[in-house]
């Protein structure tokens, strides 16, 4: 089974009212890898990064994760939609961590932990206290639990947004741009964070703009532009050395 | 340096003198109300009696407002009966408006346009009549259709009849009436409230796996409350008055038990003191109850919650005593 890629994308097309955002993305992710999706905005990388846990549908083309179709299934050589029960299901195992990090803002910050523990996966409360506090503790934020998200900073925030995507033991993380709405100082903490999950074995998409992460922790990159795959690799390599004339004006845009 | 912290320099503050004849205009307003609610005039009677054989006569005066007999039927039990029937009426009505209110808010926010489209319809009808019209209307539900059948619809299938008129009493016909028309005012607050909750958080749950019913249990909703809620108190206020209207279809409500009363005695002004009395503190117990839901549905929206009217008397006070309680020798010792 360790042969099949977490994530494995070919041709996959989206479009909003006429508009193509996706044009045939190619990709694959491996177990254990971290991949990081970068491109100018409008690129189509964050709906890309959405199509894989089915906030956005697809239209075309065929995208797996863990070998299974996303909201669909194939039988008898025909293609099911899945319903929602199933496409929760599946989502369930797949952590997601927003832009703005999305905490619930009614719900104390170990509530926003457990709460998807215990309604989701049928968890005891006592336990899913347990799993998040283990989890605060990994982000640094042990001394938060009973904090409510618009008390705490932007980093402290995507940290505990982080932790909780964790608490569902995920097995494949997707990031959206989850240093793009922080001030520049609280940017490390939150990174750090990524880089310790990188390290633990995580599988990771992220979306970014921060080239350092890229190069520093990413085992291949993609450049998206326009909808499509412009080019892809070894972060050092494809950075240093971009073959693209795309590529190489986004470089000496962000850089 | 500084041109005001100077302490020979005399500081002239400025005077506000629209806003003191404001004052003086609204102190001589209240004025004229607290005399003519306890200013007392001639009942054209006297009271005669002898004082060394001479007949004297003394005209006799009674309060304006009738304190005395408002005082005498404020808690007789007809009132306090009337009472339980307004709070019995303004309760079950909200429940069914609410509860109603929010699914038709749901429906409508629904993809499917049959659904949307029904909510729709139903806001349209209920909000477009008079609820008086509508509150008749269900109380001579009986003349469009006598008996009530429970089968399967266009099938000769029936399994119950009953006689409407022994379901649609005027109680009931009452609680449909209001709890269906404040139904659809409701549905409009709560898609306010629905509207409010910003759309990362649907998009969290649903990342955690949350079904769409459980996203709507769990975030959607409790987060939509704090809009929710102001205007759900008016409505509560509205309907604890709008239920009086439940007397022209024979519900001894409130108002009702006062037209019983002053259709026998004719004291009406004493009466709808009476009530509007009632009214009042009931008005004031719901607004010090909204206060405190608020506060509740409010946690996680503010960096600090505010503090309860209790809590700020509480350091009021602390802070009151505590200038008497701390000896304060440097003072004392200038002196």
């Amino acid at each position: 089974m360790t042969s099949v890629p977490m994530v494995s994308a070919s041709g996959v097309c989206k479009s909003y009212a006429g508009i193509e955002v996706l044009r045939g993305v190619d990709l694959t992710v491996n177990r254990g890898e971290v991949t990081c999706l970068i491109g100018p905005s409008g690129s189509g990388k964050s709906t890309f990064l959405r199509c894989i846990n089915h906030l956005e549908k697809h239209d075309a083309g065929e995208l797996r994760v863990d070998g299974d179709l996303v909201g669909y299934e194939a039988r008898n050589g025909k293609l099911y939609e899945l319903n929602d029960k199933r496409i929760c299901q599946k989502r369930s195992e797949i952590g997601m961590v927003f832009q703005r990090f999305n905490l619930f803002q009614h719900l104390t910050v170990l509530e926003n932990l457990t709460i998807g523990q215990i309604k989701v996966r049928g968890q005891s409360t006592d336990r899913a206290k347990a799993k998040a506090r283990e989890l605060l503790d990994r982000v640094g934020l042990d001394n938060k639990e009973k904090h409510y998200p618009s008390q705490l900073s932007g980093g402290q925030q995507q940290r505990v947004a982080i932790a909780r995507a964790l608490a569902m033991e995920p097995k494949l993380m997707l990031f959206d741009e989850p240093t793009s709405a922080l001030d520049p100082e609280l940017v490390g903490e939150v990174l750090d964070v990524m880089k310790d999950l990188a390290q633990s074995g995580m599988t990771m998409v992220v979306v970014t703009h921060e080239m350092g992460f890229a190069r520093e922790v990413a085992d291949t990159v993609y450049f998206l532009d326009g909808g499509v795959i412009e080019e892809s690799g070894n972060p050092r390599e494809v950075l240093s050395a971009p073959s693209s004339e795309r590529l190489k004006s986004f470089l000496s845009k962000v850089l | 340096m500084s041109t005001n912290g100077d302490a020979t320099t005399r500081v002239v503050p400025v005077r506000h003198v629209k806003q003191w004849i404001g004052v003086a205009v609204a102190m001589v307003v209240l004025a004229m109300i607290i005399h003519t609610l306890l200013s007392k005039v001639g009942t054209g009677t006297y009271h005669c009696h002898l004082v060394s054989g001479i007949r004297r006569c003394v005209p006799l005066h009674t309060w304006r407002f009738s304190w005395n007999i408002v005082g005498q039927y404020l808690t007789t039990s007809e009132i306090f009966h009337g009472l339980l029937v307004t709070i019995e009426l303004t309760v079950i009505a909200m429940v069914v408006g609410i509860s109603l209110g929010m699914t038709i808010a749901i429906m409508r926010m629904s993809p499917n346009r049959v659904l949307s489209a029904s909510a729709w319809s139903y806001t349209w009808f209920f909000r477009g009549t008079p609820v008086l019209v509508q509150l008749l209307f269900w109380a001579n539900i009986a003349i469009l259709y006598p008996k009530l059948t429970i089968g399967i619809p266009f099938l000769p299938v029936t399994f119950i009849h009953l006689s409407v008129n022994s379901i649609f009493v005027p109680f009931f016909a009452a609680i449909v009436a209001l709890g269906l028309n404040e139904a659809a005012y409701m549905s409009e607050i709560a898609r306010a409230g629905l509207l409010a909750v910003d759309e990362g958080q649907v998009e969290a749950a649903s990342s955690l796996g949350m079904t769409r019913g459980q996203t709507l249990r769990n975030v959607v909703i409790p987060q939509a409350m704090r809009v929710i809620i102001p205007p759900t108190g008016n409505e509560v206020i509205s309907m604890l008055k709008t239920s009086s209207l439940a007397s022209i279809v024979s519900v001894t409500e409130l108002a009702g038990a006062a037209s019983n009363i002053y259709s026998s005695n004719y004291e009406i002004m004493p009466l709808l003191i009476v009530i509007s009395i009632w009214y009042l503190i009931i008005t004031t117990i719901l607004s010090i109850g909204q206060y405190y839901l608020e506060r509740y549905f409010a946690k996680g929206a503010l960096r600090t919650p505010p503090p309860t009217p209790i809590q700020r008397m509480r350091t009021d006070v602390r802070g009151i005593a505590s200038k008497f309680r701390t000896p304060r020798p440097a003072r004392e010792g200038a002196r």
